[in-house]
């Protein structure tokens, strides 16, 4: 009677971590082992090796570093200026609000935004430099994914900042170090854990998402989530985008290595 | 004069982040048609929208999933919750949080991909069904994880003297543990329903050609261009949106213990 009762609780979890979490990885790694035709090849993973595929990663990486240093660049400070702030509960809601309303719509704004005749160029025009192209270019890819990601770099770093004793910064300060070292000696190594955590959370997406490259970059940007895509739905090349998501799941893994979350709730 | 600086760059970032969302709320009274020259006020692209009654299926649609998916997770999660909890070992603990965790952290893509090869192997049908089922899939662990703070701070002396007392193990579930974690099961059921009302990336992947959410929805218009629907649209999703945030913001009030949450 009693381990009936207990197998209730664990079967239908169980069930769903063997269904949905450890076949769905088994079958990424069964399928990139699997030519056109269905036959065990190791063709794939050759061709990934090839500079097509290798200058995609390459380009993809350097595109999620300048995304995640541009954010990381604007979120510390605005980071910091809100947990010094008398209404930072409030300003905080309001950093996390827009985070909330959906990923697309703020890239299609961009699409008005950034037209040729839209407020952009409106802007530029008055400014003096004269109407571009903006739409898509790499610039704008950039912009965007940093527009959308900003949250998710603040938010981690307020929260190691807010956790911060400002005791330890009086007293280097007391002890006579300049506001620049007692930064970089006492704020930055006590918050590092924020900065990391925020670069997992953009470094990751910006690999990753494929809904702002086809929106926003046309085909000037391909990532490693937008090669996925392609192989998946629009070739129908399921060994080789199986592969390529081979390789993603790696560079993550690896990247939570670096960053080093191994707390619990990753949340 | 200290002040200023940080004012001052604390205003050009809330304003960069709001101006995106208020443009395109801006135009969606244009009667002009473009998203660059503002013409004249009208109420017209809110009448075209509510006419168009294949939208509203699709708005329905988009909410049976969540609902159902929220509801079927959300008995799951707070199964798994449990199972990690009481399991017999440590390492089983850990080893069951770590699979948890792994759907959390998954790019969409990866999620989407993979699910789609599993629902074409096991031989479901793209549409209605592979839609929730994966909707199901990638809530389950956010309701583990809003769920697993309130069971872990729950003493166990409860439990102990519930037996003490003479409960059956169902009682003890039921009338002890139950009650003292809704409100982390309210969270998690909050949370399930807002990742999936928003989810595009993997809904995009194993949907078929017959059945559509919002999210697939808009991604479909918004690459053919601009139209100011979708700028109404948005309108009534923001206005959603902060009605959302309010009511998740009391729940948080409620359960004060669980971290302030940011969608994916």
């Amino acid at each position: 009677m009693e381990s009936n009762n207990r197998a209730i609780y664990w079967v239908p979890y169980v069930l769903w971590i063997a269904l949905f979490v450890v076949a769905p990885i088994l079958l990424i790694v069964y399928y990139s082992f699997q030519g056109l035709d269905g036959e065990f090849t190791l063709a794939n993973y050759r061709n990934f090796f090839t500079p097509v595929y290798l200058t995609m990663t390459l380009s993809s990486f350097w595109y999620a570093f300048l995304i995640t240093l541009f954010c990381l660049l604007i979120a510390y400070p605005a980071a910091y200026f809100i947990t010094r702030s008398k209404y930072k509960q409030l300003l905080l809601l309001l950093i996390i609000l827009p985070s909330w309303v959906n990923l697309l719509l703020k890239a299609y704004a961009f699409l008005g935004i950034f037209s040729t005749y839209g407020a952009a160029n409106s802007f530029l025009e008055v400014v003096g430099i004269g109407a571009k192209q903006l739409l898509f270019t790499d610039f704008s890819f950039v912009f965007v994914s940093v527009y959308l990601f900003i949250p998710f770099m603040i938010l981690p770093i307020f929260n190691a900042l807010d956790k911060l004793n400002p005791a330890l910064v009086y007293a280097s300060r007391d002890l006579g170090a300049s506001s620049w070292t007692t930064f970089r000696k006492v704020v930055m190594p006590l918050t590092s854990s924020g900065v990391k955590a925020g670069i997992q959370a953009v470094f990751i997406p910006a690999l990753s998402l494929f809904m702002i490259t086809r929106l926003i970059a046309g085909n000037r940007v391909i990532t490693l989530g937008t090669a996925i895509e392609q192989h998946f739905l629009v070739t129908q090349d399921w060994g080789m985008g199986a592969t390529i998501a081979v390789f993603l799941i790696l560079i993550m893994v690896v990247i939570m290595i670096a960053t080093g979350t191994r707390k619990k709730g990753v949340m | 004069m200290a002040l200023f600086w940080p004012r001052a760059y604390l205003a050009f970032v809330f304003i960069v982040l709001y101006a995106p969302i208020f443009y395109l709320s801006f135009y969606s009274f244009n009667s002009g048609g473009t998203m660059s020259s503002f013409d004249g006020f009208t109420l017209d692209w809110y009448k075209e929208l509510f006419s168009d009654s294949r939208l509203l299926v699709i708005v329905l649609n988009t909410l049976i999933i969540a609902l159902l998916s929220a509801a079927i997770s959300t008995i799951i999660g707070v199964l798994g919750a449990l199972a990690i909890v009481y399991a017999r070992k440590r390492l089983y603990q850990h080893i069951l949080l770590s699979l948890n965790n792994v759907l959390i952290v998954s790019p969409d893509v990866i999620i989407g991909a993979s699910f789609l090869i599993l629902f074409t192997i096991i031989g479901i049908n793209l549409g209605f069904t592979s839609v929730l089922l994966a909707h199901i899939a990638f809530s389950v662990p956010i309701v583990v994880i809003m769920v697993l703070p309130k069971l872990e701070e729950m003493s166990s002396s409860l439990i102990d003297a519930a037996r003490d007392l003479g409960a059956s193990r169902f009682d003890i579930l039921t009338k002890v543990i139950l009650p003292y974690i809704t409100p982390g099961i309210f969270a998690g059921f909050f949370m399930a329903l807002t990742y999936s009302l928003d989810d595009f990336a993997v809904t995009f992947f194993v949907t078929g050609n017959g059945f559509t959410t919002l999210s697939v929805e808009i991604y479909s218009l918004a690459r053919r261009g601009i139209s100011l629907q979708i700028n109404a649209l948005s309108t009534l999703l923001f206005l959603f949106t902060i009605v959302l945030v309010i009511g998740y913001y009391f729940i948080q009030k409620r359960n004060e213990k669980t971290a302030v949450g940011v969608r994916k």
